[in-house]
């Protein structure tokens, strides 16, 4: 009886638990809605005198001010960005009965550069009624056209803005980046109230990295508005008005100032150097890892965005061929070609594969064993005996061959992974691309078909050579050179070496920051590399030597030639310029001086032919910028 | 059902003050919440009861995705991309949290032991932490109340309550420490919105404006000074009681505050009238969590209560909470189903 019946007995019990639970909880329940509903009665019926004062009488509205924009400068003081008084048309949504008519209009009259409308139009929408939006800017002429029309445009207005100036326009572009209006995917991702007042914000480089930092704090100004929303007290239009009673400013605090790394002295020879060549230019300061220069070419006008860049303009620059809008230095993948051999030598040396005595003959083409398949010398009759220093200087393909196959795939690898290749650097902006440093895994990982994931002897001997799947950024040659030049220690490349404050000048210093470095067993290896890239620029069969002669300071460098293999989608169809596009890209990279390196550059120059006539010149001239050297002739253009 | 003719007289007080594609958006979402109360309607509720475990660890799962892989958006990272649609996982988790505690109770005996307790406050308080991590500590406080008021519906006794809630107060000065600092501006300035009120004063002194000025009849349909001068924040979403309070008075609150009360009602009795403990917790876990969302609405909107990020039941823009919010009730008319089945 007990025992049959003790189911049935919980079950009752649990359930009259769980009722006494749900009583209690209806109580709460009906007790809280009470609370609300006399809370409601409180404000609604009680205070609704006060809050209907407040509400219907005059009012108080809360206008945004906006922050000036921190100026950019570089290493030396020069101002790389600035804000310029111009005029500026915006609009106030709420004031505008028919935004679509008004805009059609405005455009008709040429005062607005010829945007998108439609997109025009949503942003405006898309932002709160009182919140002023900028249309665009306009010249001092257009200014004075709408100024005599404005009757005609309630809710139009004509105001003084600032706008981003970049007086290098295009040199700087791909290191500093630009400004442009907040697009209503910017939208999404920042504080509406922080931008409330804001009409541009940094779409690329140190302008977008650093945009928090630049950008300051909005401030606010209390005006009384009526109940239609128009203003009748403007503390800041009228004299003494911050002590109105009542109506509060808060000063928007100014953006800090950036100071860069970059020297614009190489900056600008680097571009000029360039001059209408595509490539890039990298170059470091081993000691702290400061970029100098970072120069993608062809560059645009940055000033063109922070203007308002019609949209004509824009579809012009992203269709353009030569695809300016691209940063190569961060971005653009490179076969390395015979600048990593003085990585390779010392991943040799460190690994006791090579002796660096011992003399190989080239006879101007490898063969693997077992197989009849030569693989090439550049130079087609052979560079004779080498050894591990004469085949840096001359560039003898076929010992590296020899050297790649001797250090195997595995280790030649991670001797490259050290130096910082086959993953982002770490700058301080976005958009680097990782690159890539071939391995058995990589190969794996990158093909579907089981029978291109196999590793072949042959890809090992071309990776000799920086040549087959190896990828690198200009940045990370750039880099990996520093570290040579450093003997191995590694700094993480940045742009941003400090900022001050706008009002109290106090200037905040960003410390190096010291990465993992590349470890070898013995120091002398060091020197042995680096004394044959010495002999690149010095000895009389170097490969850059033309290019380096007569230096007032000591260079060491390596030069390097790397095929295209493919040829872009775009440019087949392009009969003309097949051709041209087809032909090898040069590479130079070098440090100086010699016994201290302060400099590392790297340079690329795609489809410039051999590294030692294209791209050597233009690390040249870089290395030159800081002892005043301009110009050394017009060998290189 | 009773329960369905007072939702579509909520939602449609949702046009209020809104226009054009924001109002098709939160049709969709409607759309999209009734059907996922119409096939969980459909769905006896023994099911529920397989699929919790599956469910819980679903998005406790989608939750770790967040922490990992989310989308930061106005610098808090809970928005987990799902190629056309981004959700949002923690308000899942409101939903996944009783249901856990229901099944864990349900092949044992009420009320709980002390173990069996300390189980339960784990489900509920290791995602409440996940949510609160992201930071969303006004998810994670609604998370850890659905779980709480679950466990007391499951007749825990007095002194553990008592032994809870003393904990609790110890620990919130441990809570303040690792409090964000904007979480802690919001505690100051419900204590005293007037002390900033450019700042983050500004949404409470112009909630409680538009809501006084109000009245008692309101100043009408589409007349709300506060909100259609855009004085009001967020008032499509979070604010959108004081546009009610604005523009219908006291009278539309009142008969606001009825509907939810008696569908909060209907909610508690399906629980009483439930078969098993499974389906009684969940039902009464669900309803009561129901009425909490309006409370903290309607009490940090009239400034009873801190600002807190949630959402006015069935009426605020806003897609993940209306399809948790519809599911539930869905699931409630299941359970209500499951009666007249058997009865059948």
């Amino acid at each position: 009886m007990e025992n049959t019946e003790r189911p049935f007995r919980d079950q009752m019990r649990e359930q009259k638990l769980f009722q006494s639970r749900v009583i209690v909880c209806a109580v709460g329940v009906l007790l809280l809605t009470a609370m609300l509903v006399g809370r409601l009665v409180q404000l609604q019926v009680v205070d609704t005198q006060h809050f209907t004062e407040l509400s219907e009488g005059n009012r108080i509205r809360t206008a945004p001010l906006s922050p000036t924009r921190g100026l950019i400068f570089d290493r030396n003081g020069l101002l790389v960005a600035e804000n310029r008084p111009m005029w500026q048309l915006v609009a106030v949504p709420e004031e505008i009965d028919d935004l679509d008519g008004v805009l059609n209009t405005l455009k008709r009259l040429d005062l607005l550069s010829d945007v998108d409308l439609e997109e025009l139009a949503n942003n405006v929408r898309s932002r709160r009624g009182f919140e002023r939006f900028t249309l665009g800017n306009l010249s001092e002429s257009q200014a004075a056209r709408f100024a005599v029309r404005r009757h005609r445009f309630p809710g139009i207005d004509l105001q003084e803005g600032l706008v981003r100036h970049y007086p290098y326009a295009g040199a700087g572009v791909h290191a500093v980046g630009y400004v442009g209006s907040i697009s209503s995917d910017d939208l999404e991702v920042i504080d509406r109230g922080e931008y409330a007042a804001t009409s541009q914000i940094g779409k690329t480089g140190v302008e977008r990295s650093y945009e928090t930092i630049l950008h300051g704090q909005v401030g606010y100004r209390q005006q009384e508005v009526n109940a239609q929303g128009r203003v009748l007290l403007d503390p800041a239009s009228t004299e003494g008005g911050e002590g109105q009673p009542g109506l509060l400013t808060r000063l928007p605090t100014p953006g800090k100032h950036v100071v860069l790394s970059i020297d614009m002295r190489l900056q600008l020879a680097g571009a000029r150097a360039m001059g209408v060549q595509r490539g890039a230019v990298v170059a470091i300061d081993p000691r702290s890892g400061d970029l100098l220069a970072l120069i993608s070419t062809p560059g645009f006008d940055p000033n063109r965005f922070a203007a308002g860049l019609s949209r004509n303009d824009y579809v012009a620059l992203t269709t353009d061929l030569d695809n300016p809008l691209f940063n190569r230095a961060l971005a653009g993948r490179y076969p390395p070609g015979s600048t990593i051999k003085p990585m390779l030598g010392l991943a040799a040396l460190d690994h006791g594969s090579v002796d660096p005595h011992e003399d190989h003959y080239c006879g101007g083409y490898f063969t693997l064993p077992g197989s009849t398949h030569r693989y090439r010398d550049w130079r087609e009759q052979g560079h004779g005996a080498m050894n591990l220093h004469s085949a840096i200087v001359e560039s003898c393909d076929v010992y590296f061959y020899r050297l790649a196959v001797e250090l195997g795939i595995d280790s030649l690898g991670s001797s490259l992974t050290a130096f910082g290749f086959g993953a982002p650097t770490g700058i301080d902006v976005s958009g680097e691309a990782a690159g890539i440093v071939p391995s058995r895994e990589w190969k794996r990982q990158q093909f579907a078909n089981p029978a291109d994931q196999v590793w072949f002897p042959g890809e090992t001997v071309i990776a000799g050579i920086g040549q087959g799947y190896m990828q690198a950024t200009p940045l990370q040659l750039a880099h990996a050179t520093a570290a040579l030049a450093a003997a191995g220690r590694r700094f993480k490349p940045r742009l941003l070496i400090g900022t001050e404050d706008a009002v109290s000048g106090v200037f905040e210093e960003a410390e190096p920051v010291e990465i993992d470095g590349v470890a070898v067993a013995d120091e002398a290896h060091w020197q042995r590399v680096r004394d044959a890239m010495l002999g690149v620029t010095s000895e009389p069969n170097g490969t850059g030597r033309t290019a380096m002669l007569g230096t007032p300071y000591t260079v060491a460098g390596k030069t390097g030639t790397a095929q295209v293999f493919s040829v872009g989608q775009d440019e087949e169809y392009d009969e003309e310029n097949v051709d041209e596009r087809l032909r090898d890209h040069g590479l130079s990279v070098a440090f100086a001086p010699f016994d201290a390196p302060e400099i590392a550059v790297a340079v690329i120059v795609e489809n410039g032919g051999g590294g030692s006539t294209a791209a050597a010149p233009v690390a040249r001239a870089i290395l030159d910028a800081p002892f005043g050297i301009e110009d050394h002739g017009d060998s290189y253009e | 059902m009773l329960a369905i003719t007072g939702f579509g007289f909520i939602v449609l007080y949702s046009a209020v003050g809104e226009n054009g594609s924001l109002l098709l958006r939160q049709a969709v979402r409607c759309g999209v919440g009734f059907c996922a109360f119409l096939v969980l309607a459909q769905v006896p509720p023994k099911y529920f009861r397989v699929w919790t475990p599956w469910v819980f660890c679903g998005v406790f799962g989608l939750l770790l995705l967040v922490m990992i892989d989310g989308q930061v958006g106005k610098g808090a990272q809970r928005w987990l991309s799902l190629g056309v649609v981004s959700i949002q996982p923690s308000e899942f988790m409101k939903l996944a949290v009783p249901l856990m505690v229901a099944w864990f109770m349900h092949d044992r005996s009420l009320p709980p032991t002390l173990p069996q307790v300390t189980a339960l406050v784990l489900i509920v308080l290791v995602p409440a932490l996940l949510i609160a991590r992201q930071p969303d500590l006004g998810t994670a406080l609604l998370v850890v109340a659905a779980g709480g008021l679950t466990i007391l519906l499951t007749g825990v006794s007095k002194r553990i309550i008592a032994a809870v809630g003393v904990v609790g107060l110890v620990s919130a000065p441990i809570a303040w420490q690792f409090m964000f600092d904007y979480q802690r501006a919001r505690v100051f300035t419900f204590l005293s919105p007037e002390s900033d009120p450019l700042g983050a004063g500004y949404n409470i002194i112009q909630s409680k404006i538009a809501i006084g000025s109000g009245g008692i009849f309101g100043k009408g349909w589409l007349n709300g000074t506060q909100a259609h001068l855009e004085f009001l924040p967020e008032r499509s979403t979070d604010f959108i009681f004081a546009v009610m309070a604005e523009e219908f008075g006291l009278m539309g609150l009142l008969l606001l505050l009825a509907l939810y009360l008696v569908l909060v009602g209907r909610g508690l009795y399906i629980a009483l009238a439930a078969q098993d403990t499974f389906t009684r917790l969940v039902a009464g876990s669900l309803t009561l969590t129901f009425f909490v969302y309006v409370f903290v609405n309607a009490g940090m909107v009239c400034g009873l209560l801190p600002i807190v990020g949630v959402p006015l039941p069935l009426v605020s823009a806003g897609g993940t909470s209306m399809v948790t919010l519809m599911a539930g009730f869905g699931m409630l008319a299941a359970i209500s189903g499951q009666k007249k089945r058997l009865a059948a």
